[in-house]
């Protein structure tokens, strides 16, 4: 059989045509089909879910001060949802939207996976991978260094906290290394402490018994935003909970105010007088707590000092205040204040509150006493539903710190942000001064190494831009961050901590309430990376350091020396996740004051101290805000969201998705202002504007929104970021960037509530 | 017509040899003798090399006898493949387990020494080879067969409780599953014989439905 191309062709095709054929009566194709259609859903990158015993362990978040009791479950041994305890004493259960998408902290793609040394230049983004090794021996190096040239002092360690093991083992760590530039992030929580201080004389966390509390007088605390523990109000407040009477005052519709019984819009910056004038028709219709003043306060009434000087009391400085002049600061109207002030008064446990928002900013003193002794007046200190002090927790004293000549030499050295100085005695913290020290200084930088701790300062900070310049006058940037976020991004060395998943610790009391109550944050997972526990960082440096720092860290690591802190509550902490102690409140004939007059100083005399002329008695002077108002029309205010998280750890990318339309949109941020501001100025809902500040601009969308006063405009707290990950990164403003600091003359916290501010149509 | 003209024209011209060979009168033949040899090779193709090129050959990582665990264990089955306290099936025993019993050798059968040196003493999750693995995409309630319809196990298993080795182990190349899943019968024609496992796609569940309840069940019920 001969085969030309023509039949060769043929014979193909008969082959071909009956292997179709024969093929069809196989199983083959149609197994074939099935399989390619299983196969397609078995991609390796197809993400499928952890099988395995579903497990729960308790623990808490450590993501804000709050203190919130957690149960993570887990499949098979990963954690797949953060839910609240329903048995922890703080949240019974409550848990914010930061709090359930937690686990996007651990599972993250912003995650530090291991020590990093910069490689290019600062903030570019090039790093290499270092071993735990050089890493801990570049620091510790350094440290050596600067101690060795005797300016152990030159070295500052920012922290997001002072409160717990963690932040007191670091603060150990600067006492023997010889600085005394241990600085940490101020919030409002630290002008309520001072308030406390100044009136009663004692050091300790602020109790607001909101628990106990029926009428809650709030200027502009954030009740529903994050203020005093989110899980803690959430329970409180939430949805179909208590029916406890709120009075929001504050310039705009939050969501706090939207729940609250009544919202009173006020001028921003004018809560101070408002306060005082509701107090002035407390005292003139004689709705004071009688008992309470006449046996305990100093400086109600007028009083004669030891020199026969005559004073003021605070009964008679608040005539200043009469309602038609508040009425006219703070634009409430004049009917309205002894309404407001007879409803507090007679209520069965009322309790005012201070501190915007979520508390971010310290505010002013002023603001904060004048918020104080409104509860004074009512007599509601150190009572059940009032306000009280809470010592801090009773954890057992470690060894004495022994200290070198260096170490001892550098202690006595002022702080570089002048806290607790002649000007600032009664601050403990001033983070907000460090840029502008920083930049003023000349020669070498007052600070030579910078650590950097559970701290964001470059995002956190007022005027950012501001801050990276001075921090670049730094020449050595160390952080422990497990999150590439701005200053991480911005430091020469990064020896990534744990996240709180993965991270032991005791997590003290939440803000505000009642009683003492000591959580254990166990690790609820082996960590994911090549992470170490900041503890066991600072133990290891301490350790290379050698000599007298060395010795004062004699723990083997973290745990070992928490177990030593806790001692006997070790036990329990272990076994049941928390310790509650109560706050047990004197008898109301014992009140015990550490004043100065062993009373409730209405006229808090230590704030009369060294060279300063501030008043003693609160008095209403508007707290300032930066900007030429012939240049700038507006005033721009930031405000806080359950929604956002504006503190030293960015959003979870899921919060982010939560936000909607009128906060962000795309990756513009949406700024609220009043339609009757815009109509003015010519612009619609909608338009896209450039907003100037002194401090900077950026460009925005307007939303249209009734629930502002006119003449302000808003936007939140918690977008903007520049670093961390995609799903975070360059989407919106970062509102800090638009606005600076100015510090209260009392304390030197910032107070910067807003900044002058115009916007412009593009 | 004018078409057939043309082609011969075309053809004469194009290939004037072709004309006289013999080949080219029996083309017919030739032609359906290759379609038939087409035919024939893609049948013995798809029913015998397919089947073989499809599936790999595995062995599980230690000889299991399930026999002699059967023989001394209380509660049959539950005992090592039992309800978690949720209610949910634990599947194949985690080393823990294992640990339970076979904390060291016990009896010096060598698949038991391997068992403890390989996996017990470093602490290493045995990677089990399950023939009845399914896709994430489907919710099998082993509670709602087993507990709620009072089935056993056998019903779906087949009589592995029996036996005194672990089978082959035959992976399909393309989708990971074992070849249970499909059926041993390659045409999913007949039925399993008794104590052989049964197949488990979706209208092998669907057919033990209807026949068991009356109606295959709807999408979400496996599909959630």
């Amino acid at each position: 059989m001969k085969i030309d191309r023509r039949s060769f062709l043929s014979y193909t095709t008969a082959v071909v045509l009956g292997g179709a054929a024969g093929s069809m009566l196989t199983p083959a194709p149609w197994k074939l089909m099935d399989d390619i259609s299983i196969w397609t859903q078995n991609w390796p990158w197809t993400p499928v879910p952890q099988d395995g015993a579903i497990t729960y362990k308790h623990s808490v978040c450590t993501l804000c001060p709050g203190g919130c009791g957690i149960d993570v479950r887990l499949a098979g041994g990963r954690p797949i949802k953060i839910e609240g305890d329903k048995d922890h004493p703080v949240n019974k259960g409550s848990l914010c939207p930061r709090g359930f998408s937690a686990l996007q902290y651990l599972y993250g793609p912003a995650r530090v996976t291991t020590p990093l040394k910069r490689e290019g230049k600062r903030g570019e983004g090039k790093w290499q991978k270092i071993t735990w090794d050089e890493a801990l021996t570049a620091v510790s190096g350094k440290l050596a260094e600067l101690r060795s040239n005797g300016r152990p002092d030159t070295v500052a360690c920012i922290s997001g906290s002072d409160q717990g093991t963690i932040p007191n083992l670091i603060g150990r760590f600067m006492t023997a290394y010889g600085s005394p530039n241990f600085l940490c992030t101020a919030t409002a929580k630290d002008a309520m402490e001072q308030a406390i201080y100044l009136t009663q004389g004692r050091q300790g966390s602020p109790v607001f018994d909101i628990e106990n509390a029926d009428f809650i007088l709030s200027f502009g605390a954030g009740i529903l935003e994050g203020w005093g523990g989110t899980g803690r109000m959430l329970n409180l407040y939430g949805a179909g909970k208590s029916a406890k009477t709120l009075v929001q005052i504050e310039p705009r519709l939050s969501d706090t105010a939207a729940r609250a019984n009544q919202w009173i819009s006020i001028t921003p910056g004018t809560e101070t007088a408002l306060a005082l004038g509701l107090a002035h028709v407390m005292v003139k219709e004689s709705l004071y707590d009688r008992q309470f003043i006449e046996n305990f306060a100093f400086g109600f009434n007028d009083w004669t000092d030891d020199n026969g000087t005559a004073h003021k009391g605070f009964a008679t400085a608040i005539n200043d205040y009469p309602p038609a002049k508040v009425a006219r600061i703070t634009g409430i109207k004049e009917a309205e204040i002894p309404k407001l002030a007879r409803k507090f008064a007679k209520a069965a446990a009322p309790i005012a509150v201070s501190g915007r928002g979520q508390g971010l900013l310290p505010g002013s003193i002023d603001e904060s006493l004048a918020v104080l002794l409104l509860n004074a007046i009512a007599g509601n200190i150190n009572k059940k539903g009032g306000v009280s002090v809470l010592s801090d927790f009773d954890y057992a004293k470690w060894p004495e710190i022994k200290i070198d000549e260096t170490a001892s030499k550098g202690m006595q050295q002022p702080r570089i942000d002048g806290a607790g100085s002649d000007d600032f005695p009664n601050t403990r913290y001033l983070l907000n001064r460090l840029p502008e020290t920083l930049v003023a200084a000349s020669g070498d930088a007052p600070i030579q190494a910078l650590l950097v701790t559970g701290a964001n300062p470059l995002y956190t900070m007022p005027d950012t831009a501001a801050a990276k310049k001075a921090f670049d006058r730094i020449p050595f940037i160390a952080s422990f961050s497990p999150f590439m976020d701005e200053t991480a991004s911005y430091a020469d060395y990064i020896l990534p901590d744990h996240t709180p998943l993965e991270r032991l610790q005791e997590v003290p009391a939440a803000v505000g309430i009642s009683r003492q109550v000591i959580s254990l944050a166990k690790p609820v997972v082996k960590p994911v990376y090549e992470t170490h526990h900041v503890g066991d960082t600072f133990i290891q440096i301490a350790r290379n350091l050698g000599g007298f720092v060395k010795s004062a860290f004699p723990w083997k690591d973290y745990e070992t020396f928490l177990k030593a802190t806790l001692k006997d509550h070790w036990r329990t902490l272990n076994k049941k996740g928390w310790v509650e102690i109560s706050h047990d409140l004197p008898e109301p004939l014992n009140y015990v004051f550490n004043t100065a007059s062993g009373k409730f100083e209405f006229y808090p005399t230590a704030r009369v101290s060294g060279q300063k002329t501030i008043p003693p008695l609160p008095a209403f002077t508007p707290v300032p805000i930066e900007g030429d108002p012939q240049r700038f029309d507006l005033v721009l205010m930031p405000f806080d969201s359950i929604r956002l998280a504006g503190g030293d750890v960015a959003n979870a990318p899921f919060m982010t998705k939560t936000v909607d339309a009128n906060v962000l949109l795309h990756q513009t941020s949406v700024v609220e202002i009043n339609p009757a501001t815009a109509r003015k100025l010519g612009l619609k809902d909608g338009d896209s504007v450039k907003l100037t500040t002194p401090r900077g601009e950026a460009t925005v969308q307007l939303y249209f929104y009734d629930g502002i006063m006119p003449g302000l405009i808003a936007m939140p707290r918690g977008l903007g970021h520049t670093a961390y990950s995609d799903y975070l990164a360059n989407k919106g403003t970062n509102v800090n960037q638009l606005i600076g600091a100015i510090a209260d003359p009392d304390s030197g916290l910032n107070t910067a509530w807003g900044i002058r501010a115009t916007i412009t149509r593009i | 017509m004018s078409s057939t003209d043309k082609n011969q024209t075309v053809s004469s011209e194009a290939a004037p040899e072709a004309k006289d060979s013999p080949a080219s009168k029996s083309s017919g033949w030739a032609v359906f003798m290759f379609f038939m040899i087409g035919f024939v090779g893609s049948l013995l193709a798809g029913w015998i090399l397919f089947p073989d090129l499809l599936y790999s050959k595995k062995e599980q990582p230690i000889d299991f006898n399930h026999a002699v665990h059967l023989s001394v264990v209380y509660d049959g089955c539950n005992s090592c493949h039992y309800f978690r306290e949720d209610g949910t099936f634990a599947g194949m025993p985690d080393l823990n387990s294992c640990v339970d019993c076979h904390m060291d050798v016990m009896t010096g059968d060598p698949e038991e020494v391997k068992f403890v040196e390989e996996y017990v003493q470093p602490g290493i999750e045995v990677p089990w080879l399950n023939h009845s693995k399914q896709p994430d995409c489907v919710f099998f309630s082993h509670a709602a067969h087993v507990i709620g319809a009072d089935m056993s196990c056998e019903s779906c298993h087949g009589n592995i409780g029996t036996s005194e080795h672990t089978r082959t182990y035959e992976e399909n190349r393309l989708t990971g599953y074992s070849r249970d899943i499909w059926g041993h019968s390659i045409s999913r024609l007949g039925s399993p014989e008794p104590g052989e496992p049964r197949p488990m796609k979706m209208n092998d569940c669907a057919k033990c439905h209807l026949e068991e309840t009356g109606h295959k069940g709807a999408c979400f019920q496996c599909h959630k």
